[in-house]
């Protein structure tokens, strides 16, 4: 398989898989229930799931480790099974996707504020991600996925501890912004400038955001984000905002809608397009397909990246 | 510039050492305990959710100014004890079962604190029994609950049939915050309040204390 980052430099567009969480409650994961435990109690859900992503044309497909760190499974009293927990995420997707798509080891927050606005050791919040790093990547993950960061600092440490224990593994990392009067923010108050400047000074390869918002406000994200580096951009859209429908939480947007207004990412120069929390392999499909479109149309020389045409509001 | 106007710039600052020294000052000043917490530390942290209501200032600058203000409550607590000086009211605080996320609930317990507020802080994953008969034992006015999961947002609603059970309906105000949660869904829920944001959060407290 050509390698990760090989393919980004020569312009290739890649999709990255969709929400692994919403898809597992929708498999019986309880609420209360650590979405990592799956892992050791069953594999065979998460073979169903990269099966479907893979299916749907997923290029990337993540492992069910966003909260296998030990710092976070402590808060579950898992932290003795993290090997097992992160072996058997990496392995179930590897079963599956072969050398057909690459397995993403993902990686999210410790859930802990940092000192000294906290009271977690940043050295602690190091440590667990190089315990978990040596394992994903001792598993044979192609590339790791730090995902929905808000601290910039805790960003930093994840991206520095994937390349202190293998500097030729490819990184995204991305974090969460809320949308303000005065622009995008996370909720540490990390702008998309700052967040885009030192992700890469910390090391990573591609960078962008994940989650907290729906296609339409990604667009904006990404135009920011295009503006303040020449790193390759990724960007992976909730299906909208939850709205609630007697009590239960629904994900308006559509795959249709989404694929649609994602061509406005590739026309930003994003470089993977995946999907977060409510995205399902019909919005994967439904990506994979414009993305396609879209390259064979190049391939025929009428270039619509440059001029996407005007959406109807 | 007082001593007063100087504590809540430092408070405002974060700066945790300053302001228990200054509290300590105008303690030894002569200045009410009451004045001390009102004027100096409550003030400033109205003056800190307003400006991060606004988007002026970001979590790590609450989260600085609420050390300050613990660090200068820590000086005047004893004093408040014996002049007899109680909160404003009592709110039992939590994540609802099966959510893990407390950013945001913590940040609502700090700036309920800032408002002067005695604040029962139940912590993650709290089963929807447990916020009614902590608040009963408490004589809480007030639960609050976050929810950043979608999924375990239907929580939300046990309690509220939970406080219905109980008959302390009324007695009992149910306030609900986090992100996926929505004015409309607090409603459907039957919920008192709905806080946008912390700030607001600790509005819509005072509010429903008043109602009381």
């Amino acid at each position: 398989m050509k390698r990760l980052l090989e393919r980004l430099t020569e312009g290739e567009i890649l999709v990255a898989d969709g929400a692994m969480g919403t898809m597992l409650f929708a498999r019986g994961l309880e609420s209360g229930q650590c979405p990592e435990s799956i892992n050791l109690d069953r594999p065979v859900l998460l073979e169903e799931i990269a099966g479907l992503y893979l299916n749907a044309g997923a290029d990337i497909c993540e492992t069910n480790t966003f909260g296998a760190s030990p710092l976070k499974l402590a808060q579950y009293g898992l932290q003795d099974r993290m090997e097992e927990i992160n072996n058997s995420a990496v392995r179930a997707v590897r079963r599956v996707v072969g050398d057909r798509a690459y397995v993403a080891g993902c990686c999210g927050p410790s859930g802990n504020i940092l000192t000294p606005y906290g009271d977690t050791d940043p050295e602690d919040v190091y440590d667990s991600y190089i315990r978990q790093m040596e394992v994903l990547v001792r598993a044979g993950v192609d590339c790791v996925c730090i995902e929905t960061m808000i601290d910039l600092m805790e960003a930093k440490l994840a991206v520095k501890a994937v390349k202190d224990v293998s500097p030729a593994m490819p990184v995204t990392a991305t974090m969460t912004f809320d949308s303000t009067p005065k622009g995008f923010y996370t909720i540490m108050g990390i702008s998309i400038e700052k967040a885009a400047s030192g992700l890469q000074e910390a090391g990573a390869d591609v960078v962008g955001s994940n989650c907290g918002n729906g296609i339409e406000n990604m667009v904006e994200i990404a135009r920011d984000f295009r503006q303040c580096t020449d790193l390759p951009i990724i960007i992976q859209s909730n299906a909208g905002l939850p709205e609630t429908k007697g009590g239960i939480p629904v994900y308006g947007e559509t795959p249709a809608f989404m694929a649609d207004k994602a061509r406005e990412l590739l026309a930003l120069g994003v470089s993977i397009i995946g999907g977060c929390c409510g995205t399902t392999p019909q919005h994967t499909a439904a990506i994979r397909q414009m993305v396609d479109g879209l390259a064979g149309r190049q391939r025929d020389g009428v270039n619509k990246l440059s001029h996407p045409s005007p959406q109807p509001e | 510039m007082g001593i007063l106007t100087q504590l809540s710039n430092s408070l405002i600052n974060g700066n945790d050492e300053k302001v228990a020294l200054l509290t300590r000052q105008a303690i030894d000043e002569g200045i009410p305990a009451k004045q001390i917490l009102d004027t100096g530390l409550i003030g400033a942290m109205d003056t800190v959710g307003a400006r991060f209501k606004a988007h002026d200032i970001f979590l790590p600058d609450v989260l600085l100014a609420a050390k300050a203000m613990y660090a200068g409550m820590d000086e005047l607590k004893p004093l408040m004890i014996e002049a007899g000086i109680s909160s404003i009211g009592k709110v039992v605080l939590g994540s609802v079962q099966g959510d893990l996320h407390d950013i945001g609930k913590n940040l609502v317990g700090i700036m309920l604190k800032g408002a002067g507020f005695e604040v029962i802080d139940l912590g993650n994953d709290v089963p929807p029994s447990c916020f009614v008969e902590s608040a009963m034992e408490h004589g809480a006015s007030v639960i609050g609950m976050s929810a950043l999961l979608t999924t375990t947002m239907p929580a939300m609603k046990r309690v509220v049939e939970c406080v219905q059970e109980e008959q302390v309906a009324g007695q009992i105000k149910i306030i609900v915050g986090g992100a996926p949660v929505s004015e409309d869904f607090a409603r459907e829920i039957g919920a008192d309040a709905y806080g946008f944001d912390a700030a607001s959060a600790v509005d819509r407290v005072k509010s429903l204390i008043g109602d009381n």
